[in-house]
C-alpha cells in the first residue's frame, strides 16, 4: 500500500487546520443563510403584491441571479465593483453579498411556493372572519406556510454550504485553499498526499452536509 | 468602456465558450444516463446495486462540485488513474449530475398513481409493454420540467471547470483580468456569454413546463 498521504493528514496541526478551513467555509454559510431568511420572507410575501414596478424591478433581479452561475456573480463583486466603485471589499465580504443575494432569490421562491400552495379559502374565511391583511397573514396563512417552509429552508442551508466552496475562486482561505498549502508544504516527504487530503476534503464536507439533509428529509415526511 | 478591446477578445470568448457547451452537454448527457441507470436499478429493486446507488446518491448530493472536480483531478491519478482536464469535467458533471437526473426522474414515477399500472396489467399488456406505453410517457412528461431544470443547474455549475485548469469562460475572463486589468469589459463579456448559453435553455423550460400544465400533466 503506497503511501496516499493520510499521514500527512496527522501530522503537526494539519487536520485542525482543514477543519479551521471549514469553519470558514460553514460561517460564511450560516451568515448568508441568516440574511436570506429574512429578507427572502420579505421578498416572498412582496410578490404576491399588484404592483407593476415593483413586480417589474423584482423579476429583473430574480432571473438575472437565477441564470447566472454564483461564480459569475462573485467576480462580479469581488472584481467588478470594486474596480468600478473603488472600495476595498475582502473576499469574505463579497462572498456574503453574494451568497445572501442569491439565498434571498431562492427563499423568496421557496417563501412564494408555500404561500401559492394554501388553498384560497383560507384567505377567503379569514376575510370573512373579518381579519385584515396583515392579521391574515400573520395568524392564518404564515403560520401553515412555516411549517412547509422549515424543511426547505433547511435544505437551502445544505446548498449553501456547498456553494461556499466557490470562494477558493476569488482568493478566501477556506477549507480547500488549507488542502492545498498543505499538500505544497508535503510535496516532498508525502509526494501522493493530494488523493489523501483531498479525499478528507471531500469526506469533511460530507459529513457537513449529511445530516442536515436528513433532518430536512424527516421533517419533510412528518409534516407532508 | 474599451469598445476595441471587447471587440478583440469576443473570438477568445467564443472559442471558450463552445467548450463550455461541449463540456456542459457531453457532461449531462451522462447524468441523464447515469440517473437513468439509478432510476431502473431503484425501481426493480436490483439487490446489491440498489445500495449501491442510495450510497451514491448521498455522496453526490451532499458535496460540492468542486471538490468532487478537485478530488477527480488532482487525488485519483496519484493512484493511477490517469485522465486529462476534460475527460475529468465530463466526469465531475455526471457524478454530480446524476443523483439530480435520477432523483427527476423518481419524482415522475412516483407521480403515477398504482391504478395505470394495474389497469394495463389488466388489459393484457406485457410489464415491458406497461412501461413502454403506459408509465414511461407519463413519468417523462411529469419530470420534464425538473429535468430542464438540471440541465440549467449543470450548465452553471460548469462554471467551476477553471479551478482544473479547462480554459471555459470563467478561466478566459480571469485571465484577461489578470493581464490586462481590464475588469469591466472581460466581466461584461463574461455575463453576454453566459446569457447567450443559458437563456434560451431556460427559455425553451418555461415554455415547456407552461405547455405540459397546458395538457393537463403534472397536476
Amino acid at each position: 500500500m503506497p503511501d496516499l498521504g493520510f499521514d500527512t493528514l496527522l501530522k503537526g496541526k494539519n487536520f485542525a487546520r482543514l477543519l479551521g478551513g471549514l469553519g470558514v467555509a460553514l460561517k460564511i454559510s450560516l451568515v448568508s443563510v441568516l440574511i436570506s431568511i429574512v429578507l427572502g420572507t420579505v421578498l416572498g410575501v412582496l410578490r404576491q403584491r399588484e404592483n407593476l414596478l415593483l413586480k417589474a424591478v423584482m423579476k429583473l433581479y430574480l432571473e438575472f441571479i437565477r441564470i447566472m452561475p454564483q461564480l459569475v456573480l462573485l467576480f462580479i463583486v469581488y472584481f467588478g465593483t470594486t474596480r468600478s466603485f473603488g472600495w476595498n471589499l475582502p473576499g469574505e465580504t463579497a462572498a456574503v453579498i453574494v451568497f445572501s443575494l442569491w439565498g434571498t432569490a431562492e427563499m423568496s421562491d421557496l417563501v412564494r411556493g408555500a404561500l401559492i400552495s394554501i388553498p384560497v379559502h383560507q384567505y377567503e374565511s379569514a376575510a370573512a372572519l373579518g381579519l385584515r391583511k396583515t392579521q391574515t397573514y400573520l395568524y392564518v396563512i404564515l403560520p401553515q406556510a412555516v411549517r412547509r417552509l422549515i424543511p426547505l429552508s433547511i435544505n437551502l442551508i445544505t446548498r449553501m454550504i456547498k456553494t461556499t466552496s466557490l470562494v477558493v475562486m476569488i482568493g478566501v482561505v477556506e477549507i480547500l485553499k488549507v488542502a492545498q498549502q498543505i499538500i505544497e508544504a508535503n510535496r516532498m516527504s508525502s509526494p501522493n498526499a493530494a488523493f489523501g487530503i483531498y479525499l478528507t476534503v471531500f469526506a469533511m464536507y460530507f459529513l457537513a452536509c449529511w445530516p442536515i439533509s436528513i433532518l430536512a428529509g424527516k421533517l419533510e415526511k412528518r409534516w407532508r | 468602456m474599451d469598445q476595441e478591446f471587447i471587440a478583440e477578445y469576443i473570438p477568445l470568448y467564443r472559442e471558450a465558450a463552445v467548450l463550455t457547451v461541449k463540456i456542459g452537454f457531453a457532461g449531462i448527457a451522462a447524468a441523464i444516463l447515469l440517473g437513468l441507470i439509478c432510476e431502473i436499478t431503484d425501481y426493480f429493486r436490483i439487490p446489491v446495486l440498489k445500495r449501491v446507488v442510495a450510497v451514491y446518491i448521498e455522496l453526490s448530493r451532499n458535496t460540492p462540485l468542486l471538490i468532487q472536480l478537485f478530488f477527480i483531478y488532482y487525488g485519483l491519478p496519484k493512484l493511477g488513474i490517469h485522465t486529462n482536464a476534460e475527460v475529468c469535467g465530463v466526469a465531475g458533471l455526471a457524478f454530480l449530475g446524476g443523483s439530480y437526473m435520477a432523483e427527476a426522474f423518481r419524482s415522475g414515477v412516483e407521480a403515477i398513481d398504482a391504478i395505470q399500472e394495474e389497469s394495463a396489467y389488466s388489459l393484457g399488456l406485457s410489464r415491458f409493454q406497461t412501461i413502454r406505453y403506459v408509465l414511461l410517457p407519463q413519468a417523462l412528461t411529469i419530470s420534464a420540467p425538473a429535468l430542464i431544470a438540471n440541465v440549467i443547474f449543470l450548465l452553471k455549475e460548469t462554471s467551476v471547470f477553471s479551478a482544473i485548469s479547462l480554459m471555459d469562460l470563467m478561466f478566459t475572463a480571469k485571465d484577461l483580468i489578470g493581464l490586462y486589468y481590464s475588469t469591466t469589459e472581460s466581466l461584461v463579456l463574461l455575463v453576454v456569454f453566459y446569457l447567450l448559453i443559458l437563456l434560451p435553455v431556460s427559455i425553451l423550460g418555461s415554455v415547456m413546463e407552461r405547455r405540459l400544465r397546458y395538457a393537463g400533466f403534472g397536476v
